[in-house]
């Protein structure tokens, strides 16, 4: 149908959710890069710098696809304005794994042992909150297919309710780690405060998922 | 059909005009309205095309008759018009059409058969015999009815996918659900499609039906479609559930429903834009056989003929490839929404035919798709192109009159000894 085509646009939601799937994927990423911090492999930090700054470059490219083809005259079943918000929180999560993979690169930073379940049991939870976000996303289609289905809402509802719970748990494991690093503070002097800026990324990651869940929240609220 | 050799020159050119419309409208709309049920790998081609021609020839002649009679003398005072006159008009109303479809299927932009013929009749009525000529209650009634059938079938699509999301898809079993009410639209489409029909329409066949009786009728038709539903809705293998997809199975069963309507509006097509070649060509033959105008003269089976095989040839020649290319494409709309879209869309046709008020079927497929997307049930719809389709709207009108103008004049100079 050659014009019924033109007239049903290109619907952002694929490549959204594939935004999400390639920003996620760059946040795991975080794992390794930890998992070589506490075994002190400097090559293997390198190499999880660079696979997440590929990703990364990933989700920049798609970022721009999207933005370029989500123009006015759309007459979308969700809004422009939430949807290019939720990508920005989406295109957070990358860029705050490109953050964290930056400076560990450059500082060569190498875990003290007492702070490395620390750190390991905060980033597992931040990917789980990160993975639920994903999930979130992939639900957009569904959303749409059922037309603002109240069933439909209702559940990607809880899962955002989930995603809440999960990101709270992050705030604890995170103060956990802040009160491990600081009782070393004599011992590791000024590295403290990269080491805490690191903390401060980790845990970001999971606020940025659940910024995603908060404006689809408001989105299928209206 | 007389011998070859009694046959004016007037006719062999409006049935060669006739039938390049009829090309034209193959080419163009049957292979639109045929395209995503290739696309979603529900129809091969072969099988669109016949069942594409077969459903548009029986929509010309069941149903066909009442916009015909529309287009030949609904909109020209034909106690005014020569013989002479009606003739050289209708073949300008033929030529300036068809170029116009051609010019636009050429340019890719949507412009309706329907809006074409009326655009030239009034033109050549209005220049060539006089303004006073031009049945203009009648044709005003034909022009808000093109404001009005989208927004109709704006509506019906709007309720009918409201009532798919209730009924189907927002529930917990959409593809126990989706089979449980399957027949129901099979019923109401056979049943709406057989009550226009049916009602005092099957002149052609010399069976003329009151209101109860088509009405039973119609609804023993729906038993037999529901029927229908029910056996093809069984045979369809929706595959294994695939978690990330959810709805992939229940929109398998949406491709049946869809193919169903895409029969619908290849009915309602044949209903009302076919009439837009024939219709002309049925008044040039009843004035070149010289029998009164205002008498009935009916569409003579070759007419209908010519009708069908020009269809068939615009769906072999370039309908093919239009669908060929629909077919490799993915299309944004899934099968829930197309057939929410053009159900509305047939079920306005074919009562605007029945009304005898031409419609265009583009036109109302387009308020359709709008309509559903107002449910936001569409993921994005292109305002541009719906903007672009307004003006080709109001375009045509004028251009084709025009058009119309000019081709009176160069027949009225070949025909007039």
């Amino acid at each position: 149908m050659s014009w019924i085509d033109k007239l049903v646009g290109r619907s952002p939601i694929g490549p959204m959710q594939e935004h999400m799937r390639v920003a996620v994927e760059c946040a795991k990423q975080v794992t390794p890069l930890i998992d070589a911090m506490v075994t002190g492999d400097d090559d293997a930090i390198a190499a999880a710098r660079s696979e997440i700054d590929r990703l990364e470059h990933e989700a920049d490219e798609l970022k721009h696809d999207i933005r370029s083809n989500m123009p006015r005259r759309l007459l979308l079943a969700m809004e422009r304005r939430d949807m290019l918000d939720i990508l920005d929180c989406q295109d957070s999560i990358a860029d705050t794994a490109q953050d964290i993979a930056e400076l560990v690169d450059q500082r060569r930073m190498h875990l003290p042992p007492p702070l490395a379940a620390p750190f390991q049991n905060l980033t597992a939870r931040v990917i789980t909150a990160c993975e639920q976000g994903q999930t979130i996303i992939n639900e957009l289609d569904e959303l749409v297919e059922t037309g603002f289905g109240e069933r439909e809402v209702a559940m990607i509802s809880s899962m955002i309710s989930e995603l809440g719970r999960i990101e709270s748990e992050t705030d604890v494991l995170s103060d956990q780690a802040a009160r491990v690093l600081f009782s070393m503070e004599a011992e590791l002097g000024v590295a403290t405060v990269y080491w805490h800026q690191l903390i401060l990324w980790i845990a970001d990651l999971a606020d940025y998922a659940e910024r995603v869940g908060n404006r689809l929240r408001l989105l299928i609220a209206q | 059909m007389p011998s070859l050799d009694s046959v004016p020159v007037e006719l062999w050119i409006a049935g060669i005009l006739a039938l390049y419309m009829a090309w034209a409208i193959g080419a163009n709309d049957v292979a639109n309205a045929m395209g995503t049920s290739v696309g979603s790998g529900a129809l091969t081609i072969r099988h669109a095309i016949i069942v594409a021609a077969l459903l548009e020839f029986l929509g010309a002649f069941l149903a066909g008759g009442h916009v015909t009679d529309t287009v030949r003398k609904g909109m020209i005072d034909m106690d005014m018009v020569s013989q002479e006159q009606l003739i050289c008009g209708m073949l300008a109303a033929l030529a300036s059409a068809a170029t116009l479809l051609m010019g636009a299927t050429w340019l890719g932009l949507p412009v309706s058969t329907t809006h074409a013929i009326v655009g030239a009749i009034v033109g050549f009525g209005a220049a060539g015999i006089g303004m006073e000529a031009v049945n203009w209650p009648k044709v005003g009634q034909i022009v808000v009815s093109w404001l009005t059938s989208p927004l109709l079938a704006g509506g019906i699509a709007f309720g009918i996918f409201q009532f798919t999301r209730k009924m189907i898809l927002d529930r917990s079993e959409p593809l126990a659900q989706v089979r449980k009410i399957g027949p129901f639209f099979f019923f109401f489409v056979f049943f709406i499609v057989g009550l226009v029909t049916l009602f005092k329409g099957l002149k052609n066949l010399n069976l003329d039906l009151n209101f109860p009786e088509a009405l039973l009728a119609s609804a023993l038709l729906g038993l037999l479609g529901a029927g229908l539903g029910t056996f093809f809705i069984g045979r369809v293998s929706t595959g294994e559930a695939d978690p990330e997809h959810r709805f992939d199975q229940v929109e398998r069963i949406f491709v049946v429903l869809q193919i169903l309507t895409a029969c619908a509006i290849a009915f309602a097509h044949g209903s009302n834009d076919v009439a837009n070649s024939i219709g002309p060509l049925a008044a040039i033959s009843s004035a070149v056989s010289g029998s009164e105008l205002a008498s009935k003269a009916p569409v003579a089976p070759w007419m209908l003929a010519i009708g069908g095989i020009g269809i068939v040839l615009g769906l072999a020649s370039w309908g093919y490839r239009v669908m060929e290319t629909v077919g490799k494409r993915i299309t944004e709309l899934t099968p829930s929404r197309g057939f929410a879209a053009t159900l509305a869309a047939a079920t306005t046709v074919v009562v605007a035919s029945r009304l005898g008020i031409p419609v265009s079927t583009t036109h109302t497929l387009v308020g359709a798709v709008l309509g559903v997307g107002l449910a936001r049930g569409i993921g994005a719809i292109d305002l541009r192109v719906v903007g672009s389709i307004m003006v080709s709207w109001v375009a045509t009108l004028p251009i084709s009159a025009v058009l119309s103008i000019f081709f009176y004049f160069f027949f009225k100079g070949l025909l007039t000894p």
